[in-house]
C-alpha cells in the first residue's frame, strides 16, 4: 500500500524535478535516491507484513500477501540496479530526463498493482498503467525514425491486445458473474464448464502472452526492442516483462488453477513455440541488441514453465528467475549501451580494449546461458525442476534443454567476438571508475544468487 | 582437507590472473600450485587405502543439495593422476614462452579445480556444477591459444558437450524428484531411488544421462569433435583433455550411471559394447592413415577409451578393476605421448610424419623416450599398459553379454592395429633419413624431468602394479554387485 502511493508520489516528484533542477546529472541522482527510498519502503512493508493473513485493501480489490511484497522488492531492486548502471545513458536520449524517470516510476506503480490485484479490474488497470508509459518510452528518441516506428507499432499492437484482454475479462465475467479472483475460482469447476469461460481464458492467454511476448504473439518484440533507445529497451525487456509475467501467473494460479487441465496443453504449446522461435531466430541475428530481443522471448518461454508447473517450487522459481533474468539482462545492456556499433563485429576486440567490461559481460552472458554458479543457472534449474516435479510435461523439459543448448551458441558468439577476434571497438562514452565498480558489484550479485539461491527462495 | 584440493588451484589461479604480469611469474605460480596440489593429492590417495575420506556440509538445503566430497579408491586414484599430470605439464612447459601467460596458466589451474571437483563430488548437483566448470576454462584455452581453425572447432566441441550436459541435468533432476525424502541429490539416495524405477523408465533415462558421458569419453558415434579439438588445442590443453577430461566420462559412467540405473544398463549393455568395439576398430584404422602425429594420437585415444567403455558395460569384477587401473595408466601414457609430440613439433617445426625422420641419430634421448612411451601405449609386457589391457581383455572375455567372445576378438584387433600405427610412427620419426631440425637440441633439463617422471611410472607400474591395484580393488568389487 505504502509502496504504491510512494511510487506515484516519486513519479510526480521526478516530473517536476525537470522544471526545478537544470542539471541532468542531479536529476539522475535524484532518481537513484528515490528508487533507493522505494526499495526502503518495500523492505519496510515486507518486514512488517503479517505472514499469516494478507492485507486486504479498497473493498477487497487489492490483496497484498508476502509473495507479492517479495516480488515487489525484487522488481524495485532491479530498478535500482538499472538506475545505477544505465541511468547515465538515459541522459543521452533526450532533454526530458526527469520525465523519463517519472514514466519509469509510473510503470513500477503499475507493476505493484499487477502483483497485488484481487479483481480483474485492478489487473486491467495495472496493465494499462504499465503499458502506456512504455509506449512513450519506446518513442522518446523523437529524431530517430526507428524509435517512432517502434512506438507506433507497440502502441497499435498494444491497443489491440488490450481490447482482447477486456474481451477475455468480459467473457469470464459473463460465465462467473464476478471480477474477483476468489469468486471466479469458486465458480469454475471441471464438471460443467461454460464455453464462454473457456473462450475468455483463451483471450486472456493471448492478451497476457502479448504483454510478455510469448509466441505467436511476439512479433512486435524485436522491432520495438531494437527501435527503442537502448537505455529504455533494457528497462522494458526486464522489469516490464517480469511484471506482466507475474500478473499472468497470479491470474492462472488464483482464478483458473482449479481447471488447469483445460488450458495446460494450450499454454504448453505456446511455451514450446516461444522457446523454439526465440532461440532459433536469435541465432541468425547480426545485431547484439536484436539478439537480446529474441533472447528475451526465449527467456519468457522458460518463465512460462512456472505457470505450467503450478506447485510451491514454481513460485520460488518465479521469484528467482525474475531476479536473475532482470539483473543479468540489465548488466548486458549496460555493457551494450557503452558501444557505438551494436553488431557482433562492433564487439570485436573488446577484451583487449576494456578487459573489465568484457569480463563482466561474460558473467552476465553466462548467467543468461545458464552456466553453473550464476543466478541464471539456478533460475533455470528451479523452473525445470518444478515442471519435472509436476510430472506430466516431461517432453517440454527435454525440449527446453535442447533449446537452452541452442541459446549457448548465440550468447557465446558475443564472447567469441569480445575475446577471440581482433578489432577496435568504438565506445560511445568513457567507462569511468564508478561504472566499473557498479558493474563488478552487479556481477557479484549474479554469482551470489547462483551460489546461495536459498536467500531468494526461502523468504517465506 | 578434501576441499583444499579444489581451493588451492582456485586461489592460485585468481592470484595468477590478478597479480602476475610476466611469463616467469605466471609459470612459477602454476608450478607452486601444482606442487602443493601434488602433495595434497599424495596424502589423500595414501589415506584411501585405509578408508575413504569424507567432507560434508550443507549447501542448498531446500533442494537437498550438500557440499559432499568423498575420496574413495577410485576418486583418490584420479585425483592423484590429475595432480601428477599437472605437475608434469608445468615442469615441461616451464621454459616455453607464450602470449598472455597469466590468463593461460590461470585458466589451466581453474580447469584443474573443476576436475578435482568432478572426481570428488558425491552429490549429483555438485558433480554437475564441477562438470560444467571444468569445461569453461578449457573452452577459453582452446579458443585463445589454439591453431588456425580454433574458434569453429572449439565451438563444436563446446556445443557437443553442452548438449550432453544439459541432457544429464534433465536426467539428474528427474532422478532427484524420485527420491522420497532426505537429500535429493546424494549418491546413495539416487542409487536407492534409481534402482527402484520401472525398467521402461530406466531405459530412456539411461540415454539422457549416458549421452553426456559418451560425448566426453568419447565413444563412437559421438566422437567427431575429438580429433579436431585435440589437433587445434595447444598441447598442454590437449593433455588435460585427453589424459583427464576423458576420464571424467569413464569415471562418471562407473560412479553415476552403473549403480544408479541397473536395469537400464543391463538393457543397453549390448548396444554400448557394440558401439565401443566398432569405435575401437574404426579409430584404429583411421589412426593408420594419419600423417599428423597429433591426429594419430587422438584417434589412438578413441580406441583405448573404446575398450574401457566396452568393459564398463561387461559387469565383471576383473574388468572393472582393469578399467580403474587402465584409467591411471592411460592418463600417464598419453601425457608422455603428447610431451613427445610437442617436443618433436618444437624441434622440427612440423608434426607431419612424411617430413620427419632420423631422430635417433640427431636426438637420441628423445628417440629412446618416444620408443618407451609408445611401447607402453601398445601394452608391451613390463610396461604399465600391459597390466591394464590384460585385465580389460580378461573382463571382456567374461562379459555377461551375448557374443562376449566375438567382441573380445574384434576388440583385440585394436591391439594389433595399435601396434601397426604406433610402430609406423616410430619408424617414420625416429629412423630413416635425418631431417633438419629447426631447434637443433636434444631434450632439455626440465623436459627430461617431466619425461623421467612418466617413464619411471610406466616401468614401475609395469613391474609392480600392486600399489595401484590395491588402491582400486575395493571400489572395483563394490561396483560389480
Amino acid at each position: 500500500m505504502n509502496a504504491i502511493i510512494a511510487s506515484t508520489v516519486f513519479g510526480v516528484i521526478m516530473m517536476f524535478s525537470g522544471i526545478l533542477v537544470d542539471n541532468k546529472k542531479t536529476v539522475t541522482s535524484l532518481a537513484v535516491v528515490l528508487f533507493l527510498a522505494l526499495l526502503g519502503v518495500n523492505g519496510f512493508e515486507l518486514a512488517t507484513a503479517d505472514p499469516k493473513s494478507p492485507q486486504v485493501l479498497f473493498n477487497n480489490m487489492l490483496k497484498i500477501d508476502k509473495m507479492s511484497l517479495w516480488f515487489n522488492t525484487i522488481i524495485t531492486a532491479s530498478c535500482l540496479i538499472y538506475a545505477l548502471l544505465i541511468g547515465k545513458e538515459v541522459r543521452k536520449v533526450g532533454s526530458h530526463v526527469g520525465e523519463y524517470f517519472a514514466l519509469m516510476f509510473f510503470i513500477v506503480c503499475g507493476l505493484y498493482l499487477l502483483s497485488t490485484y484481487n479483481t480483474l479490474l485492478m489487473m486491467f488497470l495495472g496493465i494499462e498503467i504499465m503499458s502506456i508509459p512504455q509506449y512513450i518510452l519506446a518513442g522518446s528518441d523523437k529524431k530517430n525514425l526507428k524509435s517512432s516506428e517502434a512506438s507506433l507499432k507497440y502502441f497499435l499492437m498494444g491497443a489491440f491486445s488490450t481490447g482482447i484482454l477486456l474481451m477475455g475479462i468480459t467473457l469470464l465475467f459473463g460465465a462467473t458473474h464476478s471480477f474477483y479472483i476468489s469468486d471466479i475460482a469458486g465458480m469454475l469447476n471441471n464438471e460443467n464448464l461454460n464455453p464462454m469461460a473457456l473462450t475468455g481464458i483463451l483471450f486472456l492467454i493471448v492478451a497476457m502472452g502479448f504483454k510478455m511476448s510469448a509466441a505467436p504473439m511476439h512479433t512486435w518484440t524485436p522491432d520495438v526492442y531494437d527501435g527503442s533507445p537502448t537505455a529504455f529497451t533494457a528497462f522494458m525487456a526486464t522489469v516490464g516483462k517480469a511484471g506482466a509475467f507475474f500478473a499472468f501467473m497470479r491470474l492462472f494460479y488464483g482464478a483458473l488453477g482449479t481447471i488447469s487441465s483445460h488450458w495446460t496443453m494450450v499454454l504448453a504449446i505456446v511455451t514450446a513455440l516461444t522457446l523454439l522461435i526465440g532461440n532459433v531466430t536469435a541465432v541468425f541475428q547480426q545485431s547484439v541488441k536484436r539478439m537480446l530481443a529474441y533472447s528475451s522471448i526465449a527467456q519468457a518461454g522458460f518463465m512460462l514453465f512456472a505457470i505450467l508447473a503450478m506447485n510451491a517450487m514454481a513460485i520460488q522459481a518465479v521469484l528467482l528467475y525474475s531476479l536473475a533474468y532482470c539483473v543479468a539482462t540489465i548488466g548486458v545492456f549496460a555493457v551494450v549501451v557503452k558501444l557505438k556499433d551494436y553488431t557482433y563485429d562492433g564487439f570485436n576486440g573488446l577484451a583487449k580494449k576494456e578487459p573489465l567490461l568484457a569480463f563482466v559481460a561474460t558473467i552476465f552472458l553466462f548467467s543468461l546461458a545458464g552456466i553453473p554458479l550464476t543466478g541464471g543457472f539456478m533460475a533455470k534449474y528451479y523452473v525445470l525442476a518444478a515442471l519435472t516435479k509436476q510430472g506430466n510435461l516431461l517432453w517440454l523439459v527435454i525440449f527446453a534443454l535442447l533449446m537452452a543448448a541452442i541459446s549457448v551458441y548465440y550468447y557465446f558468439r558475443v564472447i567469441v567476438s569480445m575475446y577471440f577476434k581482433t578489432g577496435e571497438p568504438e565506445l560511445s562514452s568513457e567507462v569511468t571508475v564508478t561504472d566499473k565498480i557498479l558493474l563488478v558489484g552487479t556481477s557479484l550479485v549474479v554469482i551470489a544468487i547462483g551460489i546461495f539461491p536459498q536467500f531468494i527462495t526461502d523468504i517465506f | 582437507m578434501l576441499c583444499f584440493l579444489i581451493l588451492v588451484p582456485v586461489v592460485f589461479s585468481l592470484f595468477t590472473f590478478l597479480f602476475t604480469k610476466t611469463n616467469d611469474g605466471a609459470k612459477s605460480m602454476a608450478l607452486i600450485s601444482s606442487i602443493l596440489t601434488m602433495g595434497l593429492a599424495g596424502y589423500v590417495s595414501a589415506q584411501t587405502y585405509a578408508a575413504p575420506m569424507v567432507m560434508d556440509m550443507p549447501w542448498i538445503p531446500t533442494i537437498g543439495v550438500r557440499f559432499n566430497l568423498v575420496a574413495d579408491g577410485m576418486s583418490g586414484m584420479l585425483v592423484l593422476l590429475t595432480a601428477i599430470v599437472y605437475l608434469v605439464v608445468m615442469i615441461a612447459w616451464i621454459n616455453k614462452e607464450m602470449p598472455l601467460p597469466a590468463s593461460f596458466f590461470g585458466l589451466m589451474l581453474l580447469a584443474q579445480a573443476g576436475l578435482m571437483g568432478v572426481f570428488l563430488a558425491n552429490d549429483a548437483f555438485l558433480f554437475y556444477t564441477f562438470w560444467e566448470l571444468a569445461l569453461i576454462p578449457v573452452y577459453f584455452l582452446c579458443s585463445l591459444w589454439g591453431g588456425e581453425k580454433r574458434i569453429q572447432v572449439t565451438m563444436k566441441f563446446f556445443l557437443y558437450t553442452f548438449v550432453g550436459s544439459l541432457m544429464l541435468l534433465g536426467g539428474l533432476i528427474y532422478l532427484a524428484m524420485q527420491v522420497p525424502s532426505g537429500d535429493a541429490y546424494s549418491l546413495n539416495n539416487l542409487i536407492a531411488a534409481g534402482s527402484k524405477l520401472p525398467a521402461g523408465t530406466q531405459n530412456w533415462l539411461f540415454w539422457l544421462i549416458f549421452i553426456a558421458f559418451a560425448v566426453k569419453m568419447p565413444i563412437f558415434p559421438f566422437h567427431t569433435w575429438q580429433p579436431d579439438t585435440y589437433e587445434q588445442s595447444p598441447t598442454p590443453v590437449t593433455i588435460v583433455l585427453s589424459a583427464l577430461m576423458v576420464k571424467m566420462g569413464v569415471f562418471a559412467v562407473l560412479k553415476w550411471l552403473l549403480p544408479v540405473l541397473p536395469a537400464g544398463v543391463a538393457y543397453w549393455s549390448n548396444t554400448v559394447v557394440i558401439l565401443s568395439v566398432i569405435g575401437i576398430v574404426y579409430a584404429s584404422c583411421l589412426a593408420i592413415v594419419q600423417t599428423d602425429i597429433k591426429r594419430l594420437v587422438a584417434y589412438s585415444s578413441i580406441a583405448h577409451i573404446g575398450l574401457m567403455s566396452a568393459v564398463a558395460f561387461s559387469h565383471n569384477t576383473v574388468g572393472m578393476h582393469g578399467i580403474l587401473v587402465q584409467m591411471f595408466n592411460h592418463g600417464i601414457n598419453i601425457t608422455g605421448m603428447w610431451l613427445m609430440v610437442s617436443m618433436i613439433e618444437n624441434r622440427y617445426g612440423t608434426r607431419d610424419m612424411t617430413k620427419l625422420g632420423g631422430m635417433a641419430s640427431t636426438a637420441p634421448v628423445m628417440a629412446i623416450a618416444l620408443v618407451i612411451v609408445s611401447f607402453a601405449g601398445i601394452a608391451l609386457p613390463l610396461t604399465n599398459g600391459f597390466v591394464g589391457e590384460f585385465m580389460l581383455f580378461n573382463g571382456l572375455f567374461g562379459a555377461q553379454i551375448p557374443n562376449a567372445m566375438a567382441m573380445m576378438i574384434i576388440a583385440g584387433l585394436g591391439v594389433i592395429l595399435g601396434a601397426v600405427y604406433t610402430l609406423n610412427m616410430i619408424q617414420k620419426t625416429a629412423y630413416g633419413e635425418a631431417k633438419a631440425m629447426v631447434v637443433a637440441k636434444d631434450i632439455s633439463v626440465n623436459e627430461m624431468i617431466g619425461v623421467a617422471i612418466i617413464i619411471t611410472l610406466i616401468l614401475f607400474l609395469g613391474f609392480y602394479p600392486k600399489p595401484l591395484t590395491d588402491m582400486t580393488m575395493q571400489v572395483a568389487t563394490a561396483l560389480v554387485r
